[in-house]
């Protein structure tokens, strides 16, 4: 074949669109003529600049965002998959929560009770010794940054030791010390802002202790004591009427 | 089908094309705000009509061809189409013509840049089936379907686009 014949194929040769034959008989043919040769290699290179030329123009990053994510279209495809996804990491996150908040309140709930037993284990368990309501109350003024009423205790079988200062995480608070029966009673009062208040509710037993604690007028009240829930119970609803006279 | 897979397949095949598409758009409307309408629209028209794309036939081909018809019934296609007949393809023998400056003096002084305006400056139909040819590197096949023409037809307008491209070189090198 002259090489008039080969040039007029040498497109579709180089497009690989030749027959497998044609091809091989190609092939030998550039090898062996070095005219088709340096035709086919100028062909290619023009190729090669169009090829280059011909990748002129990329989409913006934007355009990109609009075509490729937009919301109502992926809605079918992604929308449950990241809403389920930011379900779990909020079931997750509150979980752990919810763990962090209950270590803290038994960490609080813990160190009352050490407090509470530090109180009665010392030869002082308490700084100022009174049963009298009114002798108490005025020796924490000035002790601590808060104010609260004690109750009247006539008529009921609890009895007031005395009071002490005590600190909770570093924060100052009182602590007062209830007698009831053979039992002793520890009753704290933290400025409410200092102590987390939302970990609390409800008389509880731990440890051995019965344990209260409720908040009212910014102050976080706290009973820890060895009597029954019941007793710590009579003992709160005292003191929260004395709040309120 | 539900519409999630369905859709999950579509973005599958479609989002690869993104870019070359893009480019090919970009081409045909020769300017940039236009070829994203026209991207858009054939990923909207696609995403539509995919339930009527025969799975196992060429999707690239498909999605060309939606974007290049969009293209054709566009202003600037119906402008095009006006300035040169899409249809009048002639006999591929019948214009190799390559006298003139020798195919190695024509690559050794065209540079790139002379390439993308000579690219530019070919009629719209010689552009894009060089771009597919060349650049997305289809088969005769391929460009055939994407085309609607016959292989015969793929074959001699892509000799005719060679041949007007290298028309083109000649000039801007000889303007030089």
């Amino acid at each position: 074949m002259a090489c008039e014949q080969w040039s007029a194929k040498l497109d579709t040769y180089l497009d690989g669109e030749l027959s497998a034959d044609e091809t091989r008989s190609f092939d030998a043919h550039v090898r062996s003529c070095a005219g088709c040769a340096a035709d086919a290699l100028a062909c290619v290179q023009l190729r090669n600049l169009v090829r280059t030329a011909g990748r002129s123009f990329t989409p913006s990053p934007d355009f990109r965002m609009r075509v490729l994510s937009p919301k109502r279209k992926r809605k079918p495809l992604f929308a449950w998959a990241l809403a389920s996804v930011a379900g779990v990491i909020l079931i997750a996150v509150s979980l752990s929560f919810v763990g962090q908040q209950r270590a803290r309140r038994a960490q609080i709930f813990g160190e009352l009770a050490d407090l509470h037993i530090a109180a009665l284990a010392s030869t002082n368990p308490v700084d100022v010794v009174s049963s009298d309501r009114h002798t108490v109350k005025p020796w924490f003024e000035g002790r601590i940054p808060f104010s609260f009423n004690l109750p009247e205790l006539q008529n009921t079988d609890f009895s007031l030791v005395g009071g002490r200062i005590s600190y909770l995480e570093q924060i100052p608070g009182a602590q007062l010390i209830y007698r009831l029966r053979k039992h002793q009673i520890s009753v704290f009062i933290f400025p409410d802002r200092d102590v987390p208040t939302s970990l609390f509710g409800g008389a509880r037993e731990r440890t051995g202790f019965s344990q209260e604690t409720w908040s009212e007028h910014g102050l976080r009240y706290f009973i820890v004591g060895d009597t029954g829930a019941d007793d710590i119970t009579r003992l709160s609803n005292l003191l929260k009427r004395a709040q309120k006279q | 089908m539900s519409e999630a897979p369905q859709f999950e397949s579509f973005e599958a095949l479609a989002v690869p094309l993104f870019d070359q598409l893009y480019n090919f758009a970009h081409w045909l409307a020769q300017n940039r705000a236009e070829a994203e309408d026209l991207v858009q629209e054939t990923y909207a028209k696609a995403l539509r009509g995919f339930s009527s794309f025969q799975p196992g036939t060429n999707f690239r081909a498909w999605m060309y061809r939606i974007l290049r018809n969009t293209f054709l019934t566009s202003r600037t296609g119906l402008q095009a189409a006006k300035t040169v007949g899409l249809d009048d393809d002639g006999d591929a023998s019948a214009v190799v013509s390559d006298g003139g400056t020798p195919e190695t003096i024509l690559i050794e002084r065209s540079n790139q840049k002379m390439v993308q305006e000579a690219l530019s400056d070919l009629p719209v139909k010689f552009r894009e089936i060089l771009l597919l040819c060349e650049v997305e590197e289809m088969s005769y096949q391929e460009i055939a379907e994407t085309l609607s023409i016959p292989i015969g037809t793929v074959m001699s307008r892509l000799s005719r686009a060679r041949a007007a491209l290298r028309d083109l070189l000649r000039q801007k090198i000889k303007n030089n």
